[in-house]
């Protein structure tokens, strides 16, 4: 059996991106023509049974994040979708955006109707200025046939999608920062509490969702939550679309239901494939470079929340980026140390001189010259820095870490002592840096 | 005249977005890619301050916090190369050393006709085609040492015919 599920993929590269005419033949829109005969309520309860939890990488339950917004009597409203997607290794959201926009639009209006807003804001990152111009033009033809701006469908309901830009700052994809960057400022996150659903953008009540979280929303309202949830497991409602990367066969994108195992996604042909040149996997990374890492032993376990959660490991925004053996885990840390370095954006001393410490340390394991004295800095390093962050990049700045510490403990003793198993570190082929 | 011509196609960027405060990304990223030098200069930057009724020092703040933007001029194409991890287990630094080749020129580095920049990027959402180098809005995947060539060879016609 199909270990595949399109149940938001499946327009991705059939349909014309921008062409409302294809999207409706293909069944869109159904989803807003229900949900106009809905009420608030009812549609909240929907996604409530739905189990659909924010496919960002932070799992919140949508259906609550949703019920606390309605329960605010501040109007207006926004509605914000974070497709700031700026992970390593994740790359699904580019694919609703550029090949299924208007599924992405119809999620939104839904929402729009729900929260009674009339103006709903989507963050497309920098990088994908040139997938900007497909979403423009899927909004530009929606509102033309009718579906979304004024008297959407001739309900008297009113709804405006604006797109607004970043320029490469991965901090922004919290969706504080995010917010603060709609407003034409640097993406810096704001202090929490306020929460978000009460003091949001320009300082009003606000959704923010990711990109795959609002383009379930259509099929849920249409299919009803509780055979949503069927298609998932009992905790983890639906599907999730996995983005396969590194040394594996096939990479790509893929929609799944929750509860294949990893090993299905890494070796089965109509997925992962396996890994290239007949090489052994060493290690995975999932959800993104705050997520953790997983090695062959944790191979059955199976995709889903719950299930993740309890082996250690985590969904997060669905990256799957696989290392054979001749990836040397030092070397791989210190590239996702850089990264935190770079993306850093200043604000608390942690995450900005916690990072730098580490990757110093990482940096005397790959030339052999750490010490145990220098493994002692490193773990109060990753305890200071999960503990004392501002925010969650720099508190899940050190899960790589801490789990491949957990995994390779050998791994780093060999540095100390000189030795590379994987014969990257004291070589000429080393990392130049 | 090439300064007035100049200052009236920041102007029409600044009115494209209604001089809205929140449209500062946008404005300073199309100065940007019109500078031909990809970068915001500081005469821009204060036109922008005063259109926009924004300090200068809020326009710095942004120009200086989000990565894509530059302050000091580039080459008249960015090579950006993809160092995320992802891109760099699939051999990423090999397509640094290929470029610096076929460049003459190292990391962070501007050729003498100031035709190309070459760069480190973080992901740029394209780890299914690793390693890549993203060139404007193009992305190039599965790079290869033909590849580079062929494309850095691509640039230079399409250069050289609009002179």
């Amino acid at each position: 059996m199909s270990k595949i599920n399109k149940l938001i993929s499946a327009n991705c590269g059939v349909i014309r991106p921008d062409s409302v005419e294809d999207y409706v033949k293909a069944g869109g829109y159904e989803g807003l023509k229900k949900a106009f005969t809905m009420k608030p309520e009812e549609i909240i309860g929907e996604v409530k049974k739905a189990k659909l939890l924010g496919r960002g990488g932070a799992a919140y339950p949508a259906g609550s994040k949703w019920e606390q917004l309605l329960e605010i009597p501040e109007f207006p409203k926004y509605i914000v979708i974070n497709a700031d997607e700026g992970e390593p290794g994740t790359f699904k959201d580019k694919i609703l955006l550029s090949q299924d926009p208007l599924r992405v639009i119809e999620g939104m209006t839904i929402a729009g109707y729900v929260f009674n807003s009339h103006d709903g804001y989507i963050y497309i990152r920098g990088e994908y200025r040139a997938i900007q111009k497909v979403f423009r033009s899927a909004i530009d033809n929606a509102v033309k046939a009718g579906y979304l701006g004024q008297n959407i469908l001739g309900t008297g309901f009113a709804f405006h999608i604006h797109i607004m830009t970043g320029a490469g700052a991965y901090v922004c994809g919290e969706n504080s920062a995010l917010l603060n960057s709609i407003e034409g400022k640097a993406g810096r996150p704001r202090i929490k509490p306020p929460h978000l659903a009460e003091v949001g953008l320009f300082l009003m009540p606000t959704l923010v969702n990711n990109v795959e979280s609002i383009a379930n929303i259509p099929t849920i309202v249409l299919e009803g939550g509780e055979k949503y949830l069927s298609y998932g497991t009992k905790d983890s409602g639906g599907t999730k679309l996995v983005c396969l990367s590194g040394n594996v066969v096939n990479r790509g994108v893929y929609e799944i239901p929750f509860g294949v195992s990893l090993r299905d996604i890494i070796y089965d042909p109509e997925l992962g494939g396996g890994i290239p040149n007949g090489k052994k996997l060493k290690f995975f990374h999932l959800g993104g470079q705050s997520g953790p890492i997983g090695s062959q032993a944790q191979l059955d376990t199976l995709y889903c929340y719950k299930a993740l959660r309890n082996a250690g490991l985590s969904v997060g925004s669905g990256a799957v980026v696989v290392m054979d053996e001749d990836v040397c885990v030092i070397d791989y840390l210190k590239g996702v140390t850089e990264f935190f370095i770079h993306e850093s954006c200043g604000k608390c001393t942690p995450c900005r001189e916690g990072n730098k410490q580490i990757y110093a340390i990482l940096c005397k394991l790959s030339e052999g010259q750490a010490t145990q004295d220098d493994m002692a800095v490193l773990r109060r390093l990753i305890d200071t820095m999960t503990n004392a962050s501002f925010c969650g990049l720099g508190q899940s700045a050190t899960v790589a870490l801490n789990t491949c510490w957990k995994l390779f403990k050998a791994e780093f003793e060999d540095h100390l002592n000189q030795k590379c198993p994987a014969q990257v570190c004291f070589t000429e082929q080393g990392r130049g840096e | 005249m090439e300064i007035i011509r100049r200052y009236e196609q920041v102007l029409a960027i600044i009115n494209k977005y209604g001089k809205a405060k929140e449209q500062l990304l946008s404005i300073l990223l199309d100065i940007q890619a019109t500078s031909g030098q990809n970068y915001v200069a500081e005469e821009w930057a204060e036109i922008v301050a005063r259109e926009l009724d924004l300090p200068i020092t809020k326009v710095h703040d942004v120009l200086t916090f989000y990565a894509m933007f530059n302050i000091e001029p580039k080459g008249k194409y960015v090579i950006e190369i993809c160092k995320s991890t992802p891109c760099h287990v699939t051999k990423a630094d090999a397509v640094v050393a290929m470029f610096e080749e076929v460049l003459g020129i190292k990391l962070g580095e501007t050729t003498p006709d100031k035709l190309f920049t070459l760069m480190h990027t973080n992901c740029v959402g394209a780890c299914d085609i690793g390693p890549v180098a993203k060139i404007g809005d193009q992305v190039y995947g599965n790079l290869t040492a033909a590849k580079v060539a062929e494309i850095v060879t691509s640039y230079r016609e399409v250069s050289s015919c609009q002179k």
